[in-house]
């Protein structure tokens, strides 16, 4: 019962704070929908020069997503190394060689894609060759960024509004105060689950559907999972940014946990290739909730996968949340021992 | 009722690493009454009222209150504590605040609002209850503390310098409403430092260095350092701030 009323003290302070309510819901949106913009360049319709294609093939070609120029050999080079065009399909006695600009993976894709869809169109026997000007095709794609970063901003706001808030609990003396009171030490770290839970709820909420539908985020499978997931990871935020804030003594402090706690986590997210990170450094990713979050989100979002194959980071997630209310409760040991 | 001591502290102590900051305090409150901790800032006297609230653990010695040991969450409910600052919700208003803690005391309903609004009413903020606390002056915060630590009815009052910045009508207002909440059979342990209020106390204990150098009524305190006020009685315990 107490737990029930801080939380409902909590929703309360949220209410009148429009300006934090504001950064949990609205930022998240802001920032996701930058990214999509600078990264999703999905309306970008590749040029591709044909040097010595016969005729007849490129009337078949499906030129409504794609421009389509002959040139000569010479003009093509030419044009590819200004950045006028994406892409030169060449004759090569029989094959067809491809050579792409290669700077960026989207285009590389699309122009891939497109190819590759026009062979079906029956084109027998010829063999693509496949070269890049610049880059390669090992060049990470930034299909997997968007539903690693909608975990990564659930978990990055709410960390910081929770962890301000309870930091601001005992800089302002009203921890003392609880304390005070007959209330136990669980008590205060469930009402805090209860409080902030509703509004990640909110926040989790509003940030996937806006993911998924205003953004087109690529998404095969089940949007529950992915919120699943998201509040999962806010939880584990929460905890640990109440759990951080005692080892702050100011707001600045508390922002400077940033750096330490927030920004190594999206290297280990997945944003980068796990397996190219030195040996010497990737053991840590298992210790990550992020590890686990962006892992669950791409196999969701990307592979469709269901409950089965996200049992693991669900688990993991959980143990997170576990393990950070328990080492809460302990810490608020050092405010009063009872 | 069975009589019993309401306060007995046996030989408390209290160090923080290798720092002593309450020496061996031993000190008896065995009915109602009005006990003011009198002592320069630095002296342990809100590291003393944190122990008798059960914030704050005893090192050495034991305190306990209404016949039990403390700290002890039972007992908590029959405390009131009033901290030296205030501690409110900003973005709250006072009746927002004020419920708040009394539903952690376990109040509900009625009830609570009943006693919320008896408090409020105490302290002359009954037509404020609905403004954010943000709003409002020193005195008003001091104010709402102080009926937020009584809205439980508990049975001890600790209160932590509770008049600092509020005005001397006020101040006078609340020293009557103490000592009838004495009458009512409520014991007060008031810290301050300031002279006029350590005459309405019962009993004064002067503190300093952590260690309690005199217990006695405010009369027999004069009496024996042969002071004309407290304020000398006070300096000849070597309480004041600037002595050494």
């Amino acid at each position: 019962m107490r737990s029930k009323a801080i939380a409902s003290r909590i929703i309360r302070q949220f209410i009148r704070d429009k300006r934090t309510l504001a950064l949990m819901l609205i930022a998240p949106l802001f920032i996701l929908t930058l990214v999509s913009l600078v990264f999703n360049g999905k309306d970008y319709h590749p040029t591709i020069a044909f040097v010595h294609v016969p005729k007849k093939i490129i009337q078949t070609l499906d030129t409504k997503d794609t421009h389509i120029k002959t040139m000569e050999q010479k003009r093509a080079q030419t044009a590819i190394h200004n950045g006028d065009i994406d892409a030169i399909v060449s004759n090569d006695q029989g094959t067809l060689k491809v050579l792409l600009e290669g700077s960026d993976p989207s285009t590389n894709q699309a122009i891939l894609q497109w190819l590759q869809k026009q062979q079906l169109k029956g084109q027998p026997g010829k063999n693509l060759s496949v070269h890049y000007l610049h880059g390669g095709k090992d060049l990470n794609s930034f299909d997997n960024f968007g539903s690693v970063l909608l975990g990564f901003f659930v978990f990055f706001f709410v960390f910081i509004v929770s962890g301000v808030s309870f930091l601001r609990e005992r800089t302002t003396g009203t921890l003392e105060r609880l304390l005070s009171t007959p209330i136990r030490r669980g008590e205060i770290v469930c009402g805090y689950i209860f409080g902030f839970g509703l509004f990640t709820l909110i926040q989790s909420t509003l940030v996937t559907w806006y993911s998924i539908n205003v953004l087109n985020m690529w998404m095969v499978g089940s949007f529950w999972l992915v919120l699943l997931i998201i509040v999962l990871l806010a939880l584990t935020a929460l905890t640990l940014g109440t759990l951080l804030s005692a080892f702050a003594n100011n707001e600045l402090q508390m922002i400077q946990f940033i750096p330490l706690v927030i920004v190594p986590q999206v290297f280990f997210s997945g944003l980068f290739k796990i397996d190219t990170i030195s040996d010497w450094i990737s053991w840590i990713a298992p210790f990550m909730p992020l590890y686990y979050g962006a892992d669950a989100l791409r196999n969701i979002m990307l592979r469709g996968n269901g409950f089965a194959d996200i049992t693991l980071d669900i688990l993991a997630l959980c143990g997170f949340i576990l393990l950070f209310v328990v080492l809460n409760i302990l810490v608020l040991r050092r405010y009063r021992k009872l | 009722m069975t009589h019993q001591n309401v306060i007995r502290m046996n030989h408390v102590s209290k160090s923080y690493g290798k720092k002593r900051i309450v020496e061996d305090i031993c000190l008896s409150i065995e009915r109602p009454e009005i006990l003011g901790l009198l002592g320069p800032s630095g002296a342990g006297k809100t590291t003393l009222v944190k122990m008798i609230a059960g914030i704050e653990e005893v090192t050495d010695g034991e305190i306990c209150l209404l016949g039990e040991r403390m700290p002890r969450l039972k007992l908590m409910e029959q405390i009131g504590y009033m901290a030296q600052s205030d501690a409110l919700y900003g973005e709250l208003t006072a009746k927002e605040n004020i419920y708040f803690f009394a539903k952690l005391y376990g109040l509900r309903g009625k009830t609570m609002k009943g006693q919320c609004e008896k408090a409020l009413e105490l302290v002359g903020l009954l037509d404020d209850q609905n403004k954010i606390i943000d709003t409002f002056s020193g005195g008003m915060k001091r104010r709402l503390s102080l009926a937020i630590a009584l809205v439980h009815h508990p049975r001890i009052l600790i209160l932590d310098e509770p008049t600092v910045g509020i005005d001397p009508v006020l101040r006078n207002q609340i020293w009557e409403q103490l000592h009838e909440l004495k009458n009512e059979g409520i014991t007060i342990i008031v810290t301050t430092h300031v002279m006029d209020e350590a005459e309405r106390c019962d009993r004064l204990g002067m503190i300093r260095n952590g260690r309690l150098l005199a217990l006695d009524t405010p009369e027999g305190l004069k009496q024996d350092t042969r002071s004309q006020t407290i304020e000398e009685a006070f300096l000849f315990y070597g309480g004041g701030a600037h002595a050494q």
